[in-house]
């Protein structure tokens, strides 16, 4: 059944209004107003189709097949155990649980933090009436350009928000984590992050969305990322969600002079998964690392969408983008680097992997390159290709059976990205999840 | 050991090996000689049971059992091993992780128990000392980045430690300099052994000073066309193909 465009957006405004009406009033005025912003914006722009350059390989019909109620903080059943490894979070670290969107504090710890750190519920420092949340909640993010932002923004309630001191170094990773519980009815989480770093911090942050169960919802989470100068942040974003996850996700990041931001995307499940990251190169020295890493099967969509903007001189960017796709899975990734007229001696490098394992699984894939100054290193390839048969041939030559010889391969490819990550759970975790996960796969490869 | 009776094989359509006989047994080293195209690594790649060679006729019986209607990883696990001329690299898999695998799929095969990582990790501490590699290396991705001597010495630590019962080294010495080709030879020579063959695949007789066999075979448009003892290398060493190549254009 193809529901219009207008349609869905009538039931979402529907549920705005009902939102508002219930508890959403509770909040503070520069809060309302933002939501009531957002909300304006959301209709004006409407949901983006096919025919939209941004959008052209990625449908938004699964998501206006549904009608989605706003998720509640249910009482779950998860324990602690199946979320530290289905989020591959350690055990003993500052994590903030998240159900359906809602905090849940009986299944966060505090644990390990120095001081200097503030970690909070969104919601909470809402409540507390957090200046910094105030003045720097969604400056980066653009919900008057882009729809899924504003309808986060409309949606605003719960999320996480992280702020560390100036010259403050956080040793311990820091985990958010978004649990998704599909009930009978498809139900929907605007999860809204910020995290802000002062000048000379340093940080880890991983958010895991973790889907458990089979039924359709929709998680449509916007994550902001300030950097002031020489700050270091290492960010991994996980998409673990479940058969009938619908996730749009946005990271803006904001870079000062001499700042640092290595960015992971690793998605590895998910019916339809859409991100957006964008880096903002607003400081001479400033560097970002992008790392991405998708691995596909069924009917699974992915796509990643980067851009990255240098505005200011001498500032490096790097990206890696690898994808495995088997069955029916569509991938797509288009990387747009933006270099200003005085970004001079930009240093800019691109590369996106694909290996493809089946004779219908897609991909599309797109650099976009603007140069606007002339004193710059830009570079950017990409490759589409089979399981490499020279290399299939030596392990069978050595006893290895070929389809073990074939999710080693995969895993091999796949492990570049994940060897990346800083963080060593996370690492072990990506690491043993993928060695398990080839080895399922009996897609046959083409030979 | 190996019975290789009247093999024909086609690469792309083109008849490259035209009727080889070879009898190969446990304890003896062969070496097959010839020049350029002459089908010395088609021989190789059929015997190791690469895609895109067509065997039009013959057999090749190993350890009386049909070899060519093996998988190339039931040839491998049943204890042949190729040394490859061009060994590819494997960014991602190391050496060690690669060759823990490969022994694993052959020890269980052999009905014997599946050594664990401090296990493993001991044989080939033991292993690398044969082709003086340092651990490092073997801890790095398969051949990645390896120069020519190295990948060449890699392949002889992997038949180190997978044990195989007949060895073919294709090409083992190309591309190496003096000192490698050394070592190389060093450890090949240590594996000899009364109840494993070997068949070295050789353009030059440079390797067989170092490599002394049993037997050679000279391998012409498909064909051995020449066999005799180690003398018939500096025969070869002196007079060149050429000789041989008179000599088989005079026969019938």
């Amino acid at each position: 059944m193809m529901t219009s465009s207008k349609e869905s957006q009538n039931q979402f405004l529907a549920t705005f209004e009902l939102n508002q009406a219930n508890g959403a009033a509770q909040s503070p005025s520069w809060l309302r107003r933002l939501r009531k912003t957002a909300i304006g914006c959301f209709q004006e722009l409407g949901f983006p189709t096919t025919r939209d350059e941004e959008w052209k390989y990625t449908s938004v019909e699964p998501i206006l097949s549904h009608v989605f109620e706003l998720g509640k903080g249910t009482e779950t059943t998860a324990t602690p155990q199946v979320l530290l490894s289905q989020s591959f979070a350690e055990a003993a670290a500052c994590r903030l649980v998240f159900i359906n969107g809602h905090f849940h504090p009986a299944l966060s710890s505090m644990a390990r933090l120095p001081a200097g750190v503030r970690v909070a519920s969104l919601a909470q420092a809402v409540r507390q009436g957090d200046e910094l949340l105030e003045a720097r909640l969604a400056q980066s993010a653009k919900h008057q350009e882009q729809t899924f932002v504003a309808l986060n923004t409309a949606f605003i309630e719960d999320g996480a928000m992280v702020a560390v001191g100036e010259g403050c170094r956080v040793e311990e990773p820091i985990f958010l984590v978004f649990v998704s519980i599909p009930g009978e009815s498809p139900t929907m989480s605007h999860p809204r992050n910020l995290i802000v770093l002062q000048a000379r911090s340093e940080a880890e942050i991983v958010e895991s969305y973790v889907g458990l169960g089979k039924g359709a919802y929709f998680t449509n989470a916007v994550t902001e990322l300030e950097l002031a100068e020489e700050a270091l942040l290492g960010h991994c974003r996980v998409q673990r969600e479940g058969d009938g996850g619908l996730h749009v996700g946005a990271l803006t990041a904001r870079l000062n002079r001499g700042s640092r931001l290595t960015a992971h995307a690793l998605t590895l499940s998910g019916l339809l998964v859409r991100n957006n990251v964008m880096a903002l190169l607003d400081g001479e020295g400033s560097e970002c690392t992008l790392n991405g890493l998708y691995v596909l099967d069924g009917q699974q969509h992915v796509d990643n969408h980067t851009e990255i903007e240098h505005v200011k001189p001498r500032a490096m960017s790097s990206e890696l983008y690898k994808g495995v796709l088997g069955g029916h899975g569509r991938g797509v990734f288009n990387g747009k680097i933006l270099v200003h007229k005085d970004a001079q001696k930009t240093n800019a490098r691109q590369t996106n992997k694909n290996l493809l394992l089946s004779e219908h699984a897609v991909v599309n894939t797109k650099p976009q390159l603007e140069i606007r100054a002339d004193d710059v290193k830009c570079s950017h390839g990409s490759t589409i290709g089979q399981l490499d048969r020279d290399a299939l041939f030596y392990f069978r030559s050595r006893g290895i059976g070929s389809e073990e010889a074939q999710s080693l391969l995969c895993y091999a490819f796949a492990s570049e990205v994940a060897q990346r990550i800083k963080i060593a759970s996370m690492r072990e975790g990506l690491d043993n999840y993928l060695l398990a996960q080839f080895a399922k796969k009996r897609t046959p490869a083409i030979l | 050991m190996l019975a290789i009776k009247n093999l024909r094989a086609k690469v792309g359509g083109k008849e490259i090996l035209r009727g080889i006989n070879l009898e190969v047994k446990a304890g003896e080293v062969h070496a097959i000689m010839g020049p350029n195209g002459s089908g010395k690594s088609t021989l190789a790649h059929v015997l190791s049971g690469r895609e895109n060679y067509e065997v039009a006729a013959g057999e090749v019986l190993y350890e009386g059992k049909d070899l060519l209607a093996m998988s190339p990883e039931q040839r491998a696990r049943e204890g042949l091993f190729l040394a490859f001329q061009y060994p590819v690299e494997i960014p991602g898999v190391s050496t060690t992780y690669f060759l823990k695998a490969a022994l694993n799929a052959v020890r269980k095969h052999r009905g014997l128990d599946e050594l664990d990582a401090m296990e493993f990790l001991a044989l080939i501490k033991d292993k690398i000392k044969l082709v003086e590699m340092d651990q490092a290396l073997i801890n790095r991705p398969l051949n990645e980045g390896f120069s020519g001597g190295e990948k060449k010495r890699n392949e002889i630590l992997q038949m180190a430690v997978l044990d195989p019962k007949l060895a073919i080294l294709d090409e083992t010495d190309s591309g190496l300099d003096i000192d490698a080709l050394r070592i190389v030879a060093g450890g090949v020579n240590a594996l000899r052994r009364a109840d494993r063959a070997m068949i070295v695949i050789t353009h030059y007789q440079r390797l067989l000073n170092y490599i002394i066999p049993d037997f050679i075979h000279v391998l012409y448009e498909g064909r051995i066309v020449k066999s005799g003892t180690k003398e018939l290398a500096l025969d070869l060493e002196r007079k060149g193909y050429d000789w041989v190549k008179t000599e088989a254009a005079a026969q019938p």
